[in-house]
């Protein structure tokens, strides 16, 4: 297994200084209908770019769909969403990176991946970027195998290098280390505090409470398409207030 | 039978012998085929990409349409393509009537319709797994459709190798708008029409065997591009 690169503080720093102004969300009654079905209903939530957020709730809790609202995959049946105040423009968009929960690679090389990636925008020092992404995802020694043959981890790894090739501001992640092994979750986790360090914003979807404890610097909870619970991360593990986050928390079953 | 069996016997000695007026008939046939393909890979390759991503009114009638032409039937497009191409035509002027180019109109005629088709639905089922990622990378139109052409290629080489099996064994079209006329339009099935209607059994036999060969190494081609595929993409 390759081992998770350590980066230096001034290279730290100056990915900080890069990445200086996040960028903050706000959402105003929000609410999302597939068909006849509402999905999301009611939604008001601001989130600051000086914590890293975890989604948090049961199975079609509307989780995933949020993260696409948000991100403007979905266009909203009502409501209003904004990033620094301004709607969701292409512009926006291109600040933003999402890793879905099962990474679409192209057909190609790890390498021609990352390069598609820096193939669509203008960006200096294309190489060097290039092989730090590599290096930082620690996939050097594979980056001439086909993509669609790495390991699951590896395959996650690479979705969320090519995502941040890019230098988001804003980084979303839905269930990212879903069915891989600990060691791949905890190269994906080490990734994400390292981009988080850099003053990226981060809004993580999980299921999994202990990722959730070991990353999250404040919780959103939702429960059947409402937002139950909005809170730092250590109250709500320690005194969640709402009864869904008590029961979901407490394992109990959810519907 | 002993004639039968003798016509078999010469043909296997023309295509041994390398026929000249064999080989003159094969060279025009791949000739034509070829270029129609090419033409009509031109055309349909990223009209079939633009249908399968994009959307905008009328679509859904260019996608029926273009299903409905795969199984245009040869002699129609070879009499649309005369009636064009002839003195009272529109394009008579042009003088392409019984011409190989007149050929090579009616068969990108005949399969454009068949790559515009297969390709939609391949470029459609790719960008199926990769409309998200591109949408959320914000990856402009043309790139997506460079994209998914090129990461789609081993199975576009299928869908064109079908169109040149469609083109090059069609013959009702060929014979309308090209006349079948000796050393200048008469091409492997237009011969093989003619040299059966004289009961010249063993030019008719010997293009067969070529054509037949020509078939074979098509379908040996398209499954060997499929295991390519399978070992490049691990889709």
């Amino acid at each position: 297994m390759p081992s998770v690169v350590s980066f230096p503080a001034a290279h730290e720093e100056a990915l900080r200084h890069k990445h200086a102004s996040p960028m903050a969300l706000r959402v105003r009654h929000l609410a999302y209908q597939a068909g006849p079905t509402p999905i999301l209903s009611g939604i008001d939530l601001d989130l600051t770019t000086d914590a890293l957020t975890v989604l948090m709730g049961p199975n079609g809790a509307g989780k995933s769909v949020f993260l696409r609202l948000i991100h403007g995959l979905l266009q909203p049946t009502v409501g209003e969403i904004t990033w620094d105040g301004q709607t969701l423009t292409k512009a926006i968009r291109k600040q933003q990176a999402l890793v879905f929960q099962k990474p679409t690679l192209l057909r190609r090389s790890v390498r021609a991946n990352l390069q598609f990636a820096l193939g669509l925008r203008s960006l200096a020092n294309r190489k060097e970027r290039l092989e730090q992404a590599l290096e930082e995802a620690s996939l050097t020694d594979l980056a001439s195998r086909p993509a669609r043959v790495l390991s699951g981890g590896e395959q996650q790894r690479l979705a969320l290098a090519r995502a941040l090739i890019l230098e988001p501001k804003v980084l979303l992640l839905d269930e990212p280390t879903t069915n891989l092994d600990p060691a791949s979750v905890l190269m994906i986790e080490q990734i994400v505090r390292r981009v988080r360090r850099q003053g990226v914003k981060v809004i993580l979807v999980t299921h999994d409470q202990h990722q959730a404890k070991r990353l999250g610097e404040e919780v959103v909870f939702l429960h059947k398409g409402h937002v139950s619970e909005h809170t730092p991360a250590t109250d709500f593990f320690s005194n969640p207030k709402s009864d869904a986050a008590r029961a979901y928390l407490g394992g109990e079953i959810l519907v | 039978m002993q004639d039968f069996a003798q016509s078999f016997v010469l043909a296997g000695t023309l295509v041994l012998d390398a026929d000249p007026a064999l080989v003159q008939i094969v060279g025009l046939s791949l000739r034509v085929t070829a270029t129609a393909l090419l033409v009509s890979a031109l055309i349909g390759l990223p009209l079939g990409a633009v249908l399968a991503i994009a959307r905008f009114p009328g679509r859904g009638i260019l996608v029926v349409l273009s299903n409905a032409l795969m199984g245009l039937p040869p002699v129609v497009v070879g009499l649309c393509v005369y009636m064009m191409l002839s003195n009272a035509g529109p394009f008579g002027v042009l003088k392409l009537l019984y011409t190989p180019t007149a050929m090579i109109i009616a068969q990108s005629i005949l399969i454009t319709p068949i790559i515009i088709a297969l390709t939609r639905q391949v470029i459609a089922d790719l960008n199926e797994d990769y409309a998200d990622t591109f949408r959320s990378m914000v990856v402009p139109v043309h790139t997506a459709i460079a994209t998914l052409l090129w990461d789609a290629r081993f199975s576009l080489m299928t869908v064109l190798l079908a169109g040149f099996g469609r083109a090059i064994a069609e013959v009702g079209a060929v014979m309308i708008v090209g006349g079948n006329i000796n050393h200048v339009t008469r091409v492997m099935t237009t011969a093989i029409a003619l040299e059966t209607s004289k009961g010249e059994l063993a030019l008719a036999l010997a293009l067969g065997m070529v054509l037949l060969l020509i078939a074979l190494a098509v379908n040996a081609t398209a499954s060997l591009l499929k295991s390519v595929e399978g070992r490049f993409a691990h889709a």
